[in-house]
């Protein structure tokens, strides 16, 4: 009997905390942000979505073998003994085209393994993180200045030079066998 | 025919009080749910603070399809949203608004609405058999079962204020409480009547299926219990009903203990106008207040349920009734 009336009293008195409580929390301020128009800081080493900085690019495709989904396609070209890249903003020459740089964000894995490797710091994690799109193709990101037109062009020109080059070098080693060969006691014997 | 105008004015009155207030609890509703949990809620939809989200919820709701399952029985699937709804909506044809406003002055007020509100019972069980589903007959039967359990020690409740104020009549009810805050109901025979208001405030929870006592449509167990199948403005219908009912068991409460539309200062602030506040605000009060424990209590399970109700609220109204009863003889 005792324990009946003191259940009840329990009953009473742990709703009447409850209800304490949760009249606190209602003026607590909210802990959840208005998402769209607030945004939270993001911390300083935060890896969200790939940028590449074309114009440091050298070609290197370091950070294509790091990458462990694959995501990243490298295509380079050489350049043209005439054609001067500069240099950059590192200080490493640029001796090559980069004439294709896509990466495919919907398979990246946001690991940041490509960014160690890079000699010149041009690829690395931004604090972009809303990039949902529509189509699954617009995910594939080109960062080359190439349009595909001009990289088989570029390529077409380094072919023809090479293949110039190889005429060049068919022809020299010829003229210079022939000039050296009286005096060159190796290849006689 | 001014008579006929008299009724059509005097039933259209609650119905768009309903409406209104509805859409203004739904909001209060999720607003303080989110508020509790330290959210923001609604925070887009016209402006400040999603005011306007029930009016869009409830234009969605107009807009969709009515599906109804195969195999359910038509006419009881289709009757019964309307009979929930007009039974709750019937009984407010004998709340005392104010003093000058009644839909139906009965001298049986109170045996009228208890009488009518058993009608939602026979709503929610054509409801939870006709949709031919598992989990809403399931839900229609504890329901079923909820509610008449539960209309004993609400009906004891009520009977006890029956025999302080010697009538049935809600709007004489009121008049008998006259003359301030220490008049009312609640304050006589101490703590007598204040134990019939927990009981009577408890039982009335269950009998609107309001959490703690919302085993009948328990989402984690019955999808959505007795209203499971329904959609579209039929499913609407189950919602005003459940809101009207919440605004009724809480004006009741506000009649009976505490003075209806009499205001707490005695003649100050008193009039049929500010009756009207009084009594809305009076309602409005509970019904926050239900609306806090729901977000501040865990569902009862069956067995509690019933242990509530048969072991607890019953036996202790049947005390406080004779006590009462015997004090006012002795008086």
């Amino acid at each position: 009997m005792k324990e009946y009336f003191k259940n009840i009293f329990v009953a009473l008195w742990t709703i009447l905390v409850g209800l304490r409580l949760t009249f606190k929390h209602l003026f607590v301020r909210a802990v959840t942000i208005q998402y769209p128009d607030v945004k939270l800081k993001l911390p300083e080493r935060a890896r969200n979505r790939l940028y590449v900085n074309i114009d440091d690019c050298i070609g290197c495709k370091q950070c294509e073998m790091a990458c462990p989904v694959d995501c990243i396609t490298i295509e380079t070209v050489k350049a043209l003994p005439n054609e001067d890249l500069g240099v950059t903003s590192t200080g490493n020459k640029k001796r090559l085209w980069v004439t294709k740089f896509d990466i495919d964000i919907s398979k990246c894995c946001y690991c940041g393994l490509c960014v160690y490797p890079c000699p010149t710091e041009c690829i690395y994690m931004t604090d972009v993180y809303e990039f949902s799109e529509y189509n699954r193709h617009s995910l594939i990101y080109h960062f080359s200045n190439f349009t595909p037109e001009e990289a088989e062009l570029k390529k077409k020109q380094v072919e023809q030079f090479e293949l110039e080059q190889k005429m060049k070098k068919a022809v020299k080693p010829v003229e210079q066998a022939v000039a050296n060969n009286p005096a060159n006691p190796e290849e006689k014997s | 025919m001014t008579e006929l105008l008299n009724m059509l004015i005097a039933s259209v009155i609650p119905l768009l009080f309903i409406l209104v207030y509805a859409i203004v609890i739904l909001w209060t509703e999720i607003k303080v749910a989110s508020h509790v949990q330290d959210r923001l809620g609604y925070m887009y939809t016209g402006g400040f603070h999603g005011w306007a989200q029930p009016i869009a919820d409830l234009l969605k709701l107009l807009s969709k399809e009515h599906i109804t399952p195969a195999n359910s029985d038509k006419i009881l699937f289709i009757l019964a949203p309307v009979i929930v709804f007009a039974a709750s909506y019937a009984a407010y044809a004998a709340l005392p608004f104010t003093s000058t406003f009644i839909a139906a002055n009965l001298n049986v007020g109170v045996f009228y609405i208890i009488a009518i509100t058993s009608f939602v019972v026979i709503g929610i069980l054509m409801a939870g058999w006709s949709s031919n589903n598992k989990y809403s007959l399931l839900g229609a039967m504890r329901s079923v079962a909820q509610i008449v359990s539960y209309e004993i020690p609400t009906a004891l409740s009520i009977l006890t204020v029956v025999i302080v104020a010697g009538t049935l009549n809600l709007q004489e009810v009121c008049e008998a409480q006259k003359g301030g805050l220490f008049n009312w109901n609640i304050f006589k025979y101490p703590p007598f009547m204040f134990i019939a208001f927990l009981i009577y405030f408890v039982a009335s929870l269950a009998e609107v299926n309001r959490t703690p006592f919302d085993i009948p449509e328990a989402e984690s167990e019955l999808v959505a219990g007795y209203h499971t199948e329904y959609t579209g403005m039929k499913f609407a219908m189950f919602y005003l009903a459940e809101y009207a009912n919440m605004f009724l068991v809480s004006g009741i409460a506000a009649i009976l203990f505490f003075g209806g539309w009499n205001s707490p200062f005695g003649e100050f602030m008193s009039g049929p106008a500010w009756g009207v506040f009084w009594f809305v605000s009076k309602g409005l009060l509970f019904v926050f207040l239900q609306i806090m424990l729901r977000w501040t209590l865990p569902r009862l399970r069956v067995d509690q349920l019933m242990y509530v109700s048969w072991k607890v609220l019953t036996p202790i109204s049947f005390a406080n009734i004779m006590i009462v009863g015997l004090w006012a003889i002795l008086k």
